[in-house]
């Protein structure tokens, strides 16, 4: 057991003699895992390695594909749908996340008081954002619907004339991000989670020092949630910049443009214009802004998550 | 601010006028209007859809609506699932779910069962090599896997949404082998001297035990697959293939007139998912938090 488990320790394969005896004790590692490593291999590994040639070639499926080299990145910094698809992607991500979190943070903080009817209310919070997809898009182009829709219609309760939402240029986006605060439920399911993690014995000693509610707001209570904030803000990020179903559905991209996010223009390039080489190489570019803001979300958590247990250095 | 006069009994002055058990129930006063604000707003939108789906059209452009629909008018859920192939649509969402959820809980719960309880030459770098993929934007692979699929035959088939499924994937397959971790090591030790094989562990020790981790996976597949867009957007173009998901587009095609058969369609698209929902709403909870917090 011991000599085996040193053995194991170096990690490392034992020269010839000893080859059986290696692979009767790994073999069996390697066939549990091979449904992932072969999934990897060909559904990962080898579609990315083929994504970065393509994004180097011009292909319509139909044709041999043509080597084009830097060509695609030369038209990307040429079109200028491009910079509008990022500009609308950043947009959307920059204000729905935040605000997701906003409001997902302060109902949570309601539901943690310690009322009565708390499994009512985080389910009446959370099923919403079970929903999603298709089904959800369309309940909501109801909604926004400029001249029957409910909220043209409550808005009109009070005197006010609601634009065309999805039909004008400006408000276009802001539905996209008000649909998205429906679903913030989830979110305050894991913040509430993460609430009933914060050691009580913080609060008592804040209570005893005479720290009224709302100092314990700011300094126990959100600087302990720091670490599931950041994951938050990370995971959201990364989803608002993958936005496709609801654009595709609810706007198709408009109108003019407006809601044309990069998972739609990438969909379009690839397979409505069957620009395979131009669509990889959008494919790589979200990549790389997307690896890019998480790397800056990652490098600022030093300056406001705060690890229990980690030492601050003075 | 050092004069402060401490009394006794109360921390605040304002409990002079009030006892503590006041304040508090006019904050929970308070905290429960605020909450069915909340809900209010929350609940609107599927009630003002599911009072559209059951108005005769005459009645969806009434101003000022009627929230409460008069007559009822069950028919418009049977007209939205005859006027599009509702049921077709249905029984091809139901099997591609259905197989996804078989071979995600089959591959996934194997290969976290080799990064759990297996030692093996070369698990760590792997592991460390399939969390690295968790942070891959799906939509790189797409044009590939695309291209790939199309060689192979397999557009507007089942085949490119359901065979890798069978692969495993690195955020399931993660949350398993942590759960899997938790398990006591010794059931292994015992099971192997009664002579169990390690696919014996694996059955018959560790799956068992795996229950509530198997229920969070299969509602995740279930959830995801159920309303899932994109990829049966790209590989399926014969409406007789189409998923729920894809049908529901054919109402936006026609007039204008259809809200009330389009909301029916999506309502009973929805159905299901609020069905799980409501009967495993603890292990939906406990999939969230699990992929939520402990990363």
């Amino acid at each position: 057991m011991t000599a085996a488990s040193r053995e194991l320790v170096r990690e490392r394969p034992p020269r010839r003699r000893s080859w059986r005896k290696f692979v009767r004790k790994n073999y069996e590692g390697w066939l549990f895992a091979s449904p992932w490593i072969i999934g990897f291999l060909l559904w990962t590994l080898g579609p990315m390695i083929a994504s970065l040639g393509l994004a180097f070639t011009e292909w319509d499926l139909l044709s041999p594909a043509r080597w084009v080299g830097l060509e695609n990145v030369n038209e990307m910094l040429r079109d200028p749908l491009v910079g509008k698809a990022l500009k609308v992607t950043t947009l959307y991500a920059l204000v729905s996340v935040p605000l997701s979190i906003f409001f997902g943070m302060s109902l949570a903080l309601l539901l943690n008081a310690k009322i009565r009817g708390l499994r009512f209310y985080r389910t009446a919070f959370y099923l919403p954002s079970v929903l999603s997809g298709v089904a959800v898009a369309l309940l909501w182009r109801w909604l926004f619907s400029p001249e029957f829709g409910l909220i043209n219609l409550m808005l009109s309760y009070v005197g006010i004339q609601g634009p065309s939402w999805l039909g004008d240029e400006r408000w276009a986006l802001p539905s996209l991000v008000m649909m998205s605060v429906w679903g913030v439920g989830a979110s305050t399911i894991i913040y509430l989670a993460g609430l009933q993690g914060i050691p009580t014995d913080l609060f008592e000693a804040a209570e005893v020092d005479g720290a009224r509610g709302w100092d314990r707001l700011i300094h126990i209570t959100l600087p302990m949630m720091t670490p599931v904030l950041f994951f938050q803000l990370v995971v959201g990020f990364i989803a608002a910049l993958q936005v496709f179903t609801q654009a595709y559905i609810m706007t198709n991209g408009g109108p003019n443009n407006a809601t044309l996010f990069m998972i739609l223009y990438l969909y379009r390039s690839a397979f409505q214009f069957f620009r395979m080489g131009y669509a990889s190489a959008l494919a790589w570019v979200l990549f790389a802004y997307i690896l890019v803001l998480t790397v800056l979300i990652f490098r600022s958590s030093s300056s406001w998550v705060y690890y229990e247990g980690e030492e601050k250095k003075g | 601010m050092a004069s402060t006069t401490v009394t006794t009994t109360s921390r605040t002055p304002s409990s002079v006028h009030l006892t503590l058990g006041g304040r508090r129930r006019i904050g929970h006063t308070m905290v429960h209007l605020a909450l069915w604000f909340g809900v209010v707003l929350m609940f609107i939108p599927l009630a003002w859809t599911i009072s559209t789906s059951l108005k005769p059209v005459s009645d969806i452009y009434l101003f000022p609506p009627k929230w409460i629909p008069n007559p009822v008018r069950w028919e418009n859920y049977r007209e939205a699932v005859t006027s599009i192939p509702f049921m077709r649509y249905l029984w091809n969402t139901v099997v591609i779910t259905g197989l996804s959820i078989v071979g995600k809980v089959a591959s996934v719960t194997l290969v976290a069962f080799a990064f759990s309880r297996l030692q093996w030459w070369g698990r760590n770098v792997l592991f460390m090599v399939m969390i690295a993929t968790m942070m891959l934007p799906p939509h790189v692979t797409l044009i590939p896997q695309f291209v790939l699929f199309k060689r192979l035959g397999w557009i507007d088939t089942f085949l490119p949404l359901v065979v890798p499924q069978f692969f495993g994937g690195p955020y399931l397959t993660f949350l398993a082998r942590q759960f899997f971790m938790t398990l006591p090591r010794d059931l292994d030790d015992a099971a192997r001297i009664d002579g169990c094989s390690s696919f014996g562990v694996y059955w018959r020790i560790i799956m068992p035990l795996a229950r509530p981790i198997v229920i969070v996976i299969v509602i995740l597949v279930f959830n995801g697959t159920w309303n899932e867009f994109l990829m049966p957007l790209i590989y399926l173009q014969n409406p007789a293939n189409f998923t729920l998901a894809l049908g529901l587009r054919m109402f936006q095609g026609e007039a204008a007139t259809s809200w009330h058969l389009l909301m029916a369609a999506s309502l009973l698209t929805m159905l299901p998912v609020l069905l799980l929902f409501f009967t495993a709403q603890r292990y939906f909870m406990q999939g969230i938090v699990f992929t939520g917090v402990k990363q």
